[in-house]
């Protein structure tokens, strides 16, 4: 019987011809992805070396990566002292994959992975982040993991007891209309299979759609696909996976794509076709209670914060500064915009972009994760209503109990910080 | 077996947000998490740092619970105090983390009980003593129960690393 991109991977990751769906395996791991929380991973590393008789040394400092981006720059005593004892950790141990709070080099995890190049098709890559599903866009295997778990990778490179898990296939059929992008359609898609309705299994996507979409893209589908509760989010990958790794990661050595066997046994497969979709949006206070934005226009907005992991990328610059080109943020309303790296900001910069949002009325902020998970940046007051781009709108999230996030796409956010209140982008032109 | 005593409930979905608020994440110290615990549910955050744990203490709750991010104090902070979660089901992320670091979770997808009812825990099934009604509960992978025997992953990985570096005299560096 063939194998799914997952049961490939993780079959070469361990040496074996074949795994089979619930086989228990320990993949080889290619890169180890930490931010900030590599502080309590360090607490962790330590714990395990205490009383072994040996001088603590990660299994391999090249397959390591420390990037600094939930909490840049540091907002508190806390978080700098966490962030120098990873700065003293990484020269000490010659960690090469380090990204510090830099100009030239920084920004958020998800991003900084994939435009250096660390992320291959076929990659094993854990990381201390649930987003780290992002990476399955170039045809790797990409999951989140704890702290501890992080720790013995640290130690020994190997994820213990990793089950092979079953994959969904989503097969995508249509052209894209205007002003859908795959947010849209990765907010339907969770919308319809539920929160939990991919946990502990793999969304491996497939079909025309997703051929012709950029990396960009790509990437937006992959990482939200844990909020389908998925482990990995995998694109196969295709000619437009090496064109951006060659190009935009100006990556040089061999790349081998994974891809599934014809006969591949999955979970279950699930269709959709976009020409008719329509922008959505997740309303508070769960990723799946997704609706079509037509259901919920007017709705005042008192801050619209553009960037995160999942839609932070120069694409999504590109469409927000297209939309408020010339035009004026809604007084009463923030526009937060947190481009996803600075190598993205510098782009923005040369392209005119952060001109065009400025004048409009827009703050643009650092690269980082912003307001995204609460911590810093453009927190929520008491009553307050967000419509953000990012990734999560579970209760507090943006910092606050006593307020609302609404998750929808570059183009729904730009729109509606014009008109202050939810507004459908395709009836503003 | 265990004996313990329902103290909350809870409903499906719950985030990691919620049992460990993104604002705290800067601590990390499984010693120092408890006391941030739900701590936008007030009542619950109190609960749980004024109660007595001596003896372990549950809560009840629905479906995806840790869902969200990976952020592992979100069990830290529910180990520290004593607590064991039974859920209809568990995201994969907090589960892992909670086998990792030795919270007990359990899986009960039937589970019936209310705030006040006396439960007995053990291998396979839930009685809850108040309503006389026993619940089956789904084993974990005998791969996690690997982790839990060892007594959690840092034992786990210390014995695989010691196999790997061989036995050295603690003292001596030799």
């Amino acid at each position: 019987m063939g194998q799914t991109v997952v049961q490939k991977i993780l079959a070469r990751a361990t040496g074996k011809d074949k795994v089979a769906v619930g086989d228990v395996v320990e993949p080889k791991i290619d890169i180890a992805m930490s931010h900030e929380n590599g502080a309590l991973v360090l607490n962790q590393f330590l714990e395990i070396y205490k009383g072994l008789g040996h001088a603590p040394k990660v299994w391999d400092n090249s397959r390591i990566a420390i990037i600094f981006d939930h909490r840049v720059p540091a907002e508190s005593k806390k978080t700098a002292t966490n962030q120098k004892k990873l700065r003293e950790f990484v020269a000490e141990q010659g960690i090469t994959k380090f990204h510090d709070i830099r100009g030239d080099e920084g920004g958020i995890c998800h991003q900084i992975l994939v435009e250096n190049g660390y992320v291959l098709p076929g990659s094993v890559v854990v990381g201390t982040d649930s987003h780290t599903t992002t990476h399955g866009a170039l045809g790797a295997f990409a999951f989140g993991i704890g702290a501890t778990e992080m720790a013995a990778v640290w130690a020994l490179g190997v994820a213990f007891n990793i089950e092979v898990p079953p994959t969904i296939k989503v097969v995508v059929s249509g052209k894209m209309p205007k002003y859908i992008s795959s947010k849209d359609l990765i907010l339907y898609l969770i919308g319809k299979i539920s929160a939990e309705g991919a946990n502990f299994k793999v969304l491996e996507f497939h079909g025309e759609t997703i051929e012709n979409m950029s990396i960009n893209e790509r990437l937006t589908l992959s990482n939200m696909s844990v909020e389908a509760g998925a482990t990995s989010g995998i694109i196969p990958a295709d000619k437009i996976t090496e064109k951006y790794l060659r190009e935009v990661a100006n990556y040089k050595g061999d790349i081998h794509p994974v891809l599934p066997d014809s006969d591949a046994k999955y979970d279950r497969i699930v269709e959709i076709n976009v020409e008719n979709l329509v922008p959505q949006i997740a309303c508070p206070h769960t990723v799946d209670n997704v609706k079509p934005v037509t259901e919920v226009l007017g709705l005042p907005i008192d801050q619209v914060v553009i960037g995160s992991c999942t839609n932070g990328r120069l694409q999504d610059l590109e469409t927000v500064t297209n939309i408020v080109r010339g035009k004026k943020v809604a007084r009463g309303t923030r526009l937060l915009v947190f481009p996803a790296s600075y190598k993205i900001l510098s782009e923005a910069l040369d392209r005119g972009y952060v001109s065009d949002l400025i004048k409009a009325g827009a703050v643009v902020m650092n690269p980082g994760c912003g307001p995204c998970l609460g911590i810093h940046q453009g927190a929520l007051g008491d009553g307050e209503r967000a419509l953000a781009t990012t990734n999560r709108n579970f209760k507090g999230r943006m910092g606050n109990p006593n307020s609302e996030v609404y998750l929808c796409s570059p183009a729904v956010a730009a729109a509606s910080a014009l008109k202050g209140c939810i507004t459908d982008p395709r009836g503003e032109e | 077996m265990t004996k313990t005593k329902v103290i909350y409930k809870i409903g499906d979905d719950i985030s990691t947000d919620i049992i460990y608020p993104g604002r705290y994440m800067a601590t990390v110290l499984p010693t120092e998490t408890p006391a941030f615990a739900f701590d936008d549910i007030q009542e619950l955050n109190e609960l749980l740092k004024n109660g007595d744990n001596s003896t372990p203490r549950t809560i009840v709750c629905g479906k995806n619970f840790g869902c969200g991010s990976s952020r592992e104090q979100a069990a830290s902070t529910l180990k520290g105090h004593n607590l064991i979660i039974i859920a209809k089901d568990f995201a994969r992320i907090f589960l892992q983390n909670s086998i990792n670091l030795g919270l007990q979770t359990v899986i009960c997808p039937q589970i019936e009980a209310n705030v006040g009812d006396e439960l007995e825990v053990s291998e396979g099934k839930v009685i809850n003593k108040t309503s006389g009604k026993t619940f089956e509960t789904v084993p974990l992978p005998p791969a996690r129960q690997a982790i839990v025997d060892a007594g959690g992953l840092i034992p786990y990985t210390q014995k695989r690393l010691k196999e790997k570096l061989g036995t050295k005299c603690g003292n001596c560096h030799n």
